[in-house]
């Protein structure tokens, strides 16, 4: 199915690309370690398959799901998207998948669904960055969005990138891709998807609550209270030009989003 | 020769600290060369530089404390190379900040220094080093007398804000602030014990 996926144009890039070593080479994914190299090596004998995903909460149809079953029904798609991390680097991203909300339709959400909670595998011995002994994060790891931000037409499940199944490393074998918020809404290795009444605590958000809001998205204007948000450089950079470029709002993706936050104090709900 | 050590064996040893110290460079340098260093290579070499910074610098601090415990008289000779190093790796991990990261654009180095209060106790650290670069040869040792060792105490208010550029930057992991933050902690109240012996018996006096 992958192999028979067409661009969408109208929510791709015409950015030149960030190159595929680098995307598969350059990663925050601490269950695989701190360091940007770390998740590529010691990820790969990461096993993806059989894989289940557990449904739960505010649906009508709940339980365990197989992967395959899930995602089989429906089209997949290209699309380019950039990527901006919260530590001011960005890249832009051919990713393949299929439209969350086609995926989060079928399990029929309930009124009461207000918010849709997604949680990443809980694996120390694969993730041999959920046994580190000074972490400051909780394991496993928890993102969420709002109900109308999941089912808004970009947010994005990805099973593979650059034409190919994503890599362990990249989030394999499905992930989030929600580009106009920071990278880390972007949850990996999903095992679990819960909708909600109530707003979920994601994992950054309950290490540090000043730094990371629930909505974390990208804002030039609100900056992390330890560095600036207002640009960002876009990777690869190579030495002698890092490459630094304004950050949009939204990520630039504010036509498709702003009015989803429509009188809302962005400075308050960062 | 110094404490039994010839001087033809302490020449050997001289040279065996001073390249195990350049060495990092070389391997940094060689990662370069060989492009291994990723899609972010600025951040790896900032990152890279400021760890030996600090490596060299809590090597200094510790030269009291091991000279002192285990009778390791003949470390005294390292501790100027252990500092001058640690200059050599902040002056470095500084400049490599604005080359690669800023690109000595000037507005953006305005706004990192004022923003990220990190960079800021991380420069000051640097600045605080120089004096005592500048006044680590033997010439001005003699010169300053009693005023040497006085400014070179300012070596402990350079830890502290090392440690807080450090802590600072904690993110994911307490990991780096605590073996940082264990390792200076030791070589200070090392320091803070001595001085409370020293100065008990006086009192009795």
């Amino acid at each position: 199915s992958i192999k028979a996926a067409q661009r969408n144009s109208n929510f791709s890039s015409n950015e030149k690309l960030t190159p595929y070593p680098d995307v598969i080479l350059h990663n925050n994914f601490y269950e695989f370690g701190l360091g940007k190299q770390d998740p590529s090596r010691k990820a790969q004998q990461f096993k993806t398959d059989p894989w289940a995903i557990e449904i739960e909460g505010e649906a009508e149809k709940v339980g365990k799901f197989a992967l395959e079953n899930l995602i089989k029904p429906h089209k997949f798609e290209e699309r380019i998207y950039r990527l901006r991390c919260v530590e001011a680097w960005s890249m832009v991203i051919p990713w393949l998948g299929i439209p969350l909300a086609d995926l989060l339709k079928q399990f029929k959400p309930t009124s009461k669904a207000k918010y849709v909670e997604f949680t990443t595998l809980y694996d120390p011995q694969q993730m041999p960055g959920q046994k580190a002994l000074f972490s400051s994060l909780d394991w496993p790891y928890v993102e969420g969005l709002r109900i109308d931000e999941a089912m808004n037409p970009l947010s994005f499940l990805a099973t593979g990138v650059y034409g190919q199944a994503l890599p362990p490393q990249n989030g394999a074998p499905l992930r989030l891709v929600v580009p106009w918020k920071y990278g880390f809404k972007s949850i990996k290795s999903i095992v679990k998807i819960r909708f909600t009444e109530t707003m979920p605590r994601s994992t950054w958000n309950l290490t540090a609550p000043k730094e990371y809001g629930f909505f974390a998205n990208v804002n030039p204007e609100v900056d992390h209270p330890r560095w600036t948000q207002a640009s960002e450089r876009r990777l690869p950079s190579s030495l002698f030009s890092p490459n630094r470029i304004e950050t949009l709002p939204f990520n630039g993706y504010a036509e498709e989003v702003a009015h989803l936050y429509a009188g809302m104090d962005l400075r308050k709900w960062f | 020769m110094v404490l039994g050590i010839k001087p033809a064996k302490s020449r050997l040893v001289w040279c065996f600290v001073f390249f195990g110290l350049m060495l990092p460079l070389l391997m940094l340098s060689y990662d370069i060369y060989t492009q291994q260093l990723g899609a972010d290579p600025a951040k790896e070499i900032v990152k890279y530089l400021g760890t030996w910074a600090i490596i060299s610098l809590w090597l200094s601090l510790w030269v009291t404390p091991l000279r002192r415990r285990l009778s390791l008289a003949w470390l005294v000779r390292f501790r100027r190379m252990f500092g001058l190093y640690a200059f050599f790796y902040s002056v470095l991990h500084l400049l490599a900040f604005a080359t690669f990261i800023v690109g000595w654009r000037f507005e953006i180095l305005l706004e990192e220094f004022s923003e990220r209060p990190y960079i800021i106790v991380g420069a000051a650290a640097v600045l605080l080093l120089i004096p005592l670069a500048v006044t680590s040869t033997k010439k001005m040792q003699r010169r300053l007398k009693k005023r040497w060792l006085q400014l070179h105490k300012l070596v402990y208010l350079i830890s502290i804000l090392v440690m807080v550029h450090v802590i600072w930057m904690v993110r994911a992991s307490y990991e780096d602030a605590i073996i940082y933050g264990g390792f200076l902690a030791v070589a200070l109240f090392e320091r803070i014990y001595f001085s409370y012996k020293k100065s008990k018996p006086l009192k009795k006096v």
